[in-house]
């Protein structure tokens, strides 16, 4: 099994269709499975181990992920946002690699002579100048289609893998071949190295649905590539949406009359947030998709009608629908266990399991599944008596703010190193804007005066990104911790929803 | 059978690639499928004629083989002279 099959089905079906359409260029089937060919043939004669994305998406990202699949070596695509320490990191354990986009922080964080670095001006021109009619067989190398770096919460981030087999199995049991009438077009304006952005070009080219790439996100140029392009489709983590419907009230209100579905994910979606939009939108269609990286995207869905349903229902159970996940693929099997593996009946909370061919579960170091196939998620829920997932938060302490992941343990870490602070915890608090943000608890050390709020936030800005930034600081004289010593979180939180 | 096999038709365009099978020989147009396309193509037999579509997943009764169309073409195809059906998918609103 191959991924780039998907693309030769497309080419083969209906070349000169437009497939991808970025920064005003307009990509074939043909053209972009020629480019993969070519890219292919640069990665085969690299000798690289991985194919590597330090960039925003563009069309190199679609020929980066099956020219890498042709060529039998896993792509990588990159987190362009992480701190220099973090990606050199990275860059030195999937070294040698061919790497495309910012060849200047390459170079300074990873000097390594084995890797070839390209813009991505220079990839798209080399592999389209080395593009071959004729058909390549993909490889199929160790079968690993994809390797994606974790968010790593409390060690080094961990390289999640997806083999050919979880991707085909994925896009096979979701997605019917050609199914996407010819003026269909999906806006894709998640980054390319999550999953929901690599799941967006599969699915896409196989539906043959075209493809508007968004390379980087503003609300008001996300409206006017959907009304310029005629958008049918679009996917957005709850963020985005926010602000899509800020910008709509401000009175930045192009056509949108193609758009008949948005489909979002990604993290929490703020209950007020949905029914807004389901008012703002009358006539479009809304999916909450729920899935991981590990399970090659979307495992169980709450579709268009179910968001209907309960948007105009009277019954609290119906209406309380909208702040389900849905429920799981046809394809998937979905338990909730308690701390000893024992499945739970409905309506019981627990840790969600999943199992299904498209579920790799995997990590470059080990496999996560069980002996009977089962990936613990670490996302907690329950399933309600008519089989809708709720989500309830993760298992692993993640704050999820805007689609991004942020583990506690960075935040805490710059914040303990200022003299004042004894303790200091960082924890998801509620946010109408980002689904989550983070909120931070700080015991101040004997002896001194308690520091203050800005100067605390002032370091985590200047030591990390903005998104790390605390949205609320709260100081106390100790921190709950249970008789193991562990810290209780989960009380934490209560403290700032008091 | 490994699935990701890519099999040919003998009598006609038909390609095929393996998602899952058992014991039992794959065969399009009443001719078996091989991963080589023969020098001389035949002509699919006028019981197993209906043709194939693109993207279409065909399957057996019990489920056992699953293929995918990756190429049309005249030929039908069948697994020990049985028919293979399309397989009935219901569909999923797109979520990515």
């Amino acid at each position: 099994m191959n991924i780039a099959l998907f693309l030769e089905m497309a080419a083969d079906t209906a070349p000169d269709r437009i497939g991808l359409v970025c920064d005003g260029q307009r990509w074939s089937y043909a053209d972009l499975l020629a480019g993969a060919r070519g890219a292919a043939a640069l990665i085969r004669d690299s000798g690289c181990a991985h194919v590597a994305l330090l960039d925003e998406s563009s069309e190199a990202a679609a020929m980066a992920l099956f020219g890498a699949a042709l060529a039998g070596v896993p792509y990588v695509p990159l987190n362009y946002r992480l701190a220099d320490a973090d990606l050199g990191a990275l860059l030195e354990r999937i070294t040698p690699a061919l790497i495309v986009g910012d060849v200047d922080r390459v170079r300074r964080l990873c000097p390594a002579d084995s890797n070839v670095v390209l813009t991505r001006a220079a990839f798209v021109e080399a592999a389209q100048a080395r593009a071959v009619d004729a058909p390549s067989e993909g490889e199929d190398g160790e079968g690993v289609a994809i390797q994606l770096f974790t968010s790593g919460t409390t060690a080094a981030p961990k390289a999640a893998i997806l083999r050919h087999a979880n991707l085909v199995s994925y896009i096979l049991g979701t997605v019917e071949f050609a199914a996407a009438p010819e003026e269909d077009a999906a806006l894709v304006s998640v980054p390319p190295y999550h999953i929901a952005g690599i799941a967006a070009l599969l699915s896409s080219i196989y539906a043959m649905r075209r493809i508007l790439m968004l390379p980087a996100f503003s609300p008001e140029a996300w409206l006017d590539l959907a009304a310029g392009e005629g958008a049918s489709n679009a996917f957005v983590v709850p963020t985005m949406l926010s602000r899509i419907i800020e910008a709509m009230a401000k009175g930045h209100r192009p056509d949108l009359s193609a758009l008949r579905a948005i489909a979002y994910g990604g993290g929490k979606m703020p209950t007020e947030l949905i029914h807004q939009a389901l008012d703002l939108f009358p006539a479009t269609g809304f999916t909450n998709a729920y899935g991981l990286t590990e399970t090659s995207s979307t495992i169980a869905l709450l579709g268009p009608d179910e968001h209907r349903a309960a948007h105009g229902s009277d019954d609290p159970t119906v209406r309380a629908r909208l702040g389900s996940v849905g429920r799981p693929l046809p394809t998937v099997e979905i338990e909730i266990r308690d701390e000893d593996g024992a499945v739970l009946p409905p309506g019981e909370p627990g840790e969600i399991y999943v199992r299904g061919e498209q579920v790799s579960g995997e990590y470059r170091e080990r496999s996560a599944l069980d002996a009977d196939g089962w990936f613990p998620t670490r996302d907690a829920g329950y399933i309600d008596a008519d089989g809708y997932l709720f989500l309830s938060g993760r298992a692993d302490d993640v704050i999820v703010r805007g689609g991004e992941n942020i583990s506690p343990g960075e935040i805490e870490d710059v914040v303990m190193t200022h003299p004042a602070v004894a303790e200091a915890a960082a924890v998801a608090i509620p946010s109408h804007e980002w689904g989550e943000a983070v909120g931070l608890i700080v015991v101040p050390r004997a002896g001194h005066d308690a520091p203050g709020e800005e100067e605390l936030k002032q370091m985590v800005r200047a030591r990390l990104r903005s998104s790390r930034v605390p949205e609320r600081v709260l100081f106390a004289d100790a921190l709950p911790y249970n008789e193991m010593g562990k810290l209780l979180r989960r009380e934490i939180k209560t403290l700032f929803a008091a | 059978m490994k699935p990701g096999t890519k099999l040919k038709s003998a009598v006609c365009d038909t390609e095929v690639m393996v998602i899952r099978s058992g014991n039992g020989g794959i065969e399009c147009g009443g001719a078996a499928m091989g991963e080589a396309k023969p020098d001389a193509i035949g002509a699919p037999d006028a019981a197993f004629a209906a043709g194939t579509l693109m993207g279409k997943r065909y399957v057996d009764a019990a489920g056992t083989f699953e293929l995918l169309c990756v190429k049309p073409g005249k030929g039908s195809l069948s697994v020990d002279g049985v028919a293979l059906s399309i397989k009935d998918a219901k569909p999923l609103p797109a979520s990515d």
